[in-house]
């Protein structure tokens, strides 16, 4: 559950992780990384690769699994 | 240019290919079959005296002014109700018809007030023309007798006068109400001399259902219905034909002008969007463009505490580059942004994206359809390959099935839904999803087959279970989803899951299973079915699931391709489509292509000179996040008014004031200008020179009727800022951008203002491949080659009705008003919607003790504001409803950080909240005693 206190990037992170649920758990890591990379402006990328390794960050397993996937963010 | 007076005919065309040929005065013409004598002759240039015909309206066959003789006919049938048969040959001028017509009209004038020259029409009457036409040259019944002349005038309305006594009783006006805007407001009244036309009841004509949209004035044929404007300020003496600057429908109007004062605006007739008919807002709601709150100077100041100072145009725009370039310099070139607005023009539009593109050198370029319609974007990319509805409106027509999902046509897009209740009475069915009772369910001659009321933020679910019928019933068009889509056989697995029937989420939905299932087999059955919805899909935190989901359905059942099908977003503003068109999301160019295409890139790049980023910026949350982080330090605010229309109004202010610099331009000192630094005055549409692209992708022209009244086009602005930034960016007119978009956007190729000028309009993709523009997508194949089928999985939003905060709140728009209200709020509209109320079910209201009219406390987990309550049960029990159209409520006070999973739209249609009695609406006065 996040709340209004949860930073946006982990709360959106999960939102799109909701989504993709009942998807086997490679396929749908690689989606969401997908999208992110196309939708998210670098530094909330870089803020979701930072937060993903740390542990109690409140990510959604999924979200983690697609921070690994994502390149370096740059630019921005 | 001169008044614009378009041909009236008489008599609607009547469509069809089989042709009759038939000689009128010794002319031969050909027309198509059914098709009236007086609509033939008119086409052969032979206009037959007329009052009571009009062609926007089905033939009446009252006033006798149109009599014609028919070889082998008896007597003289009325040309308007005759339709034409092979080989007739007609004669409409005889000495006999000619008699027959003056005495007719000696009729009409001996019960009409004789002041023509000192009455509003003078010139533009129809009655005093056919006065004229005829010869009539005395009145042999005196006026002595028992007339009319007496009547009074009912001045209810804000916008225009009934004055009885000039009334022939000719009923246009009733039948323009009836037939054209479709809410029979109007009756005539009583029998024979004493037949009078009556608004609802009896009473006024505001206490009626009137609903203002201007029919019945355009129809009246005398000074009868008159707007107030022409009483006040004289005849019109030119035209300019433009575009309305309210909701998505673009209707065409013409600005009718003295001088440069704009005297009235009349809808045109051969607009696409409208073809003549008008709302309440287009037709009378422009005064906000000339009222004395619009701010026409810039004004600069150092903080928001301090009071404005106004500034030459030239130490605004080199405020506001200096201080952009100072900004970038301590903060990186992504700490600054701009936002686009949908109430702009295409070109004004394309000029702030390629400001923040080329001068800003970043892609924190964002727009308001952002907080509307990015869900619509995202999920008809994903399935169909394009960011856009399927159809014309024009195509409605050929609909069996409508389904209305989570709009309110008649409200917020009323010239459409005259449309969509036009069809309904020649036999259409209708199907609503929506949890209020909204208009369309019940009204005149009109009733929804099914109304599925289901909860807020339960669309999802609620499609799956459609889509679940469809495949589980054998109601899939197999054929067309073999030949045209991909995908199938997964999304069939995914749905035909028995956790989507429609009997496992009737608890989620609130809609009973049997009535998912008649309601499916009604789409799924029609020959034509469509899809309308608006922002009661898209604002949610699925609507982007939800747009998909709706996709899957129009697919799966083969509604997709041709005219009377489709799946059509109804956008809320005026250039939604254009200003998502012209490259306003982060992570697009122009033309819906991504920032990291590099070959695309390679395009702008070329033409502008600069090396443009690959990456995604900000969007409008992101930004007011970054903001608060402190990453994200200047913002340019294009006709946006952020802070009342964006969620979490306390989220918003905070970011906004932890900026170092914000710029609004505005036509007024709005809501967020209250956290501005620089304030750049904007243009009304009356000044703009551009054009906008509605809902069914038509690109209207917009022309100005006057010089900017600021010095200063919105464009040149932006230009200007680019250029302080060291950038040069010049145009020397708008016709230049929109030339540059063709070159760049390959939608756009064959499109100028040359073109529009020439044909009217046209819809993208306008090109090589389709000169005179798509009115319908996807017909031979989808944009992106094959349609693409996409499991869409009910999450349910995390807003959750609480026992602390027990009812849902929905939000929405109303007739009269429009968006933030920055506009309407400075109208004679005023005299509808004077405040944002909080519509609740009686039985909610019971349990808190709270009647109607109290001032009720409105309370969310993130803030509290207070209005007055209408108790209603068009509500179901635990859903309040209201409007966000007076900063003085600000509604968005109490919605929440909640938004759609893929684009970030938020969720304003599911808040959860508490309403408590905060002061009792007076009693009302006990009646006096007799003594």
């Amino acid at each position: 559950m996040t709340t209004t206190h949860t930073p946006p990037h982990i709360r959106l992170a999960n939102e799109i992780s909701a989504q993709f649920q009942q998807r086997d758990p490679a396929a749908a890591a690689q989606e969401i990384a997908q999208h992110i990379r196309a939708f998210w402006d670098p530094r909330m990328r870089a803020k979701l690769i930072a937060d993903a390794g740390a542990p109690g960050s409140g990510l959604d397993p999924l979200a983690v699994a697609a921070a690994a996937l994502l390149p370096p963010a740059t630019g921005g | 240019m001169s008044l614009i007076k378009e041909q009236d005919y008489g008599t609607p065309a009547r469509p069809g290919e089989a042709t009759v040929s038939v000689e009128i005065d010794g002319k031969t013409v050909l027309v198509p079959e059914g098709t009236s004598v007086m609509r033939a002759a008119s086409e052969a240039g032979i206009d037959i005296p007329k009052l009571c015909a009009t062609d926007s309206l089905e033939p009446f066959g009252s006033c006798r002014l149109c009599l014609v003789d028919i070889d082998g006919r008896k007597g003289s049938p009325a040309s308007c109700t005759t339709p034409v048969t092979p080989g007739m040959k007609v004669r409409t001028q005889t000495p006999k018809l000619a008699e027959l017509r003056r005495g007719v009209m000696e009729l009409y004038i001996s019960d009409h007030p004789l002041d023509c020259l000192t009455c509003p029409t003078n010139g533009d009457c129809e009655l005093q023309d056919m006065a004229g036409v005829v010869g009539l040259r005395e009145v042999r019944y005196g006026f002595d007798g028992e007339n009319h002349l007496d009547l009074p005038t009912d001045s209810s309305n804000p916008y225009f006068d009934y004055d009885a006594s000039k009334c022939i009783a000719c009923s246009r006006c009733v039948r323009a109400c009836d037939e054209v805007q479709g809410t029979f407001a109007l009756t005539l009244e009583g029998r024979g001399f004493a037949t009078k036309i009556a608004a609802g009841a009896g009473g006024s004509f505001m206490e009626s259902d009137c609903v203002s949209c201007g029919a019945c004035v355009q129809a009246c044929p005398t000074a009868t219905l008159q707007e107030r404007s022409v009483v006040e300020l004289g005849m019109p003496t030119r035209s300019v034909l433009t575009t309305c600057a309210y909701c998505g429908v673009g209707c065409s109007f013409k600005a009718e002008l003295r001088g440069d004062e704009v005297v009235r605006m009349v809808p045109y007739k051969d607009g696409k969007a409208n073809e003549g008919h008008s709302c309440v807002k287009g037709r009378f709601a422009f005064g906000y463009a000339s009222h004395p709150d619009r701010q026409l100077k810039p004004m600069v100041r150092e903080r928001i505490t301090d009071p404005w100072r106004e500034v030459e145009w030239a130490e605004a725009i080199e405020h506001v580059g200096r201080r952009m370039l100072e900004i970038q310099a301590h903060h990186g070139a992504g700490a600054i942004g701009g936002i686009t607005s949908s109430r702009c023009t295409n070109e004004e539009v394309y000029a702030v994206q390629k400001m923040v593109r080329a001068a800003f050198g970043n892609n924190n370029v964002d727009t308001c359809a952002r907080v509307c319609h990015s869900p619509t974007g995202y999920g008809l990319k994903q399935t169909y390959g394009t960011s856009a509805g399927t159809q014309d409106f024009k195509s409605v027509e050929k609909a069996d099935v409508i389904l209305v999902i989570g709009a309110n046509p008649t409200d917020a897009h009323p010239v459409f839904a005259s449309r969509i209740k036009r069809r309904l009475r020649q036999g259409a069915k209708l199907i609503v999803a929506d949890p209020r009772r909204i208009d369309l369910v019940r009204s005149p001659h009109i009733e929804a087959q099914h109304h599925l009321r289901l909860m807020p933020g339960t669309n999802v679910a609620l499609i799956n279970a459609m889509a679940h019928v469809v495949v589980t019933e054998g109601l899939v068009d197999r054929e067309f989803v073999a030949e045209r889509c991909e995908d199938f056989e997964e999304w069939e697995r995914f749905i035909s899951g028995p956790e989507h029937s429609p009997e496992a989420v009737e608890e989620i939905t609130g809609v009973p299973a049997a009535e998912v299932r008649a309601a499916t087999r009604l789409y799924a059955s029609a020959s034509n079915a469509t899809i309308m919805y608006g922002l009661g899909v898209t604002e949610h935190s699925q609507g982007s699931t939800m747009v998909m989901g709706m996709a899957n359905l129009a697919m799966a059942t083969g509604n997709i391709g041709r005219e009377g099908v489709g799946v059509n977003p109804l956008r809320g503003q005026n250039n939604v489509q254009g200003s998502c068109d012209m490259g306003s999301f982060p992570h697009e160019l122009p033309g819906y292509r991504h920032v990291s295409d590099d070959a695309v890139r390679g395009v702008f790049e070329t033409l502008w000179g600069r090396t443009l980023q690959s990456e995604p910026g900000l969007r409008i949350p992101n930004m007011f996040d970054a903001a608060i982080d402190g990453s994200f330090r200047a913002l340019f605010v294009q006709g946006e008014d952020i802070v009342q229309s964006d969620p979490n109004t306390k989220h918003v202010t905070a970011a906004l004031s932890a900026l170092d610099l914000v710029v609004v331009q505005d036509l007024f000192l709005n809501e967020t200008s209250k956290y501005a630094h620089v304030f750049l005055p904007g243009t009304s549409f009356l000044e703009k020179d551009g054009t906008f692209t509605n809902a069914e992708r038509r690109i209207n022209r917009v022309r100005p009727v006057m010089a900017p009244k600021t010095g200063k086009h919105e464009w040149q602005i932006v230009c200007e800022i680019a250029q302080a930034m060291g950038y040069p960016m010049k145009y020397d007119n708008a016709a230049q951008i929109m030339d540059e978009i063709a070159i760049t956007t390959p939608t756009f190729a064959g499109v100028s203002f040359a073109k529009l000028d020439q044909v009217g309009s046209v819809q993208w993709p306008c090109n090589d491949k389709a000169p005179e523009g798509t009115p319908i997508m996807h017909i031979d194949g989808f944009v992106r080659g094959r349609g693409r089928f996409v499991d869409t999985v009910y999450v349910p939003t995390q807003e959750r009705s609480t026992r602390k905060f027990p009812l849902i709140l929905t939000t929405g728009r109303i007739l009269s008003q429009y968006n933030v209200g920055a506009q309407t709020r400075r109208t004679g509209n005023t005299a509808w919607h004077p405040e944002d109320l909080l519509e609740m079910h009686p039985h909610d209201a019971e349990v808190r003790g709270v009647r109607d009219g109290d001032t009720v406390s409105l309370t969310s987990r993130v803030g509290e504001t207070s209005l007055r309550v209408k108790i209603d049960d068009r509500m179901p029990v635990g859903v309040v409803y209201t409007t966000f159209h007076h900063p003085v409520t600000g509604a968005n006070v109490v919605t929440t950080e909640h938004s759609d999973w893929a684009t970030n739209c938020p969720e304003y249609k599911v808040t959860a909240v508490e309403v408590a009695l905060r002061n009792p609406a007076p009693a009302p006065a006990a009646p006096a005693m007799a003594e």
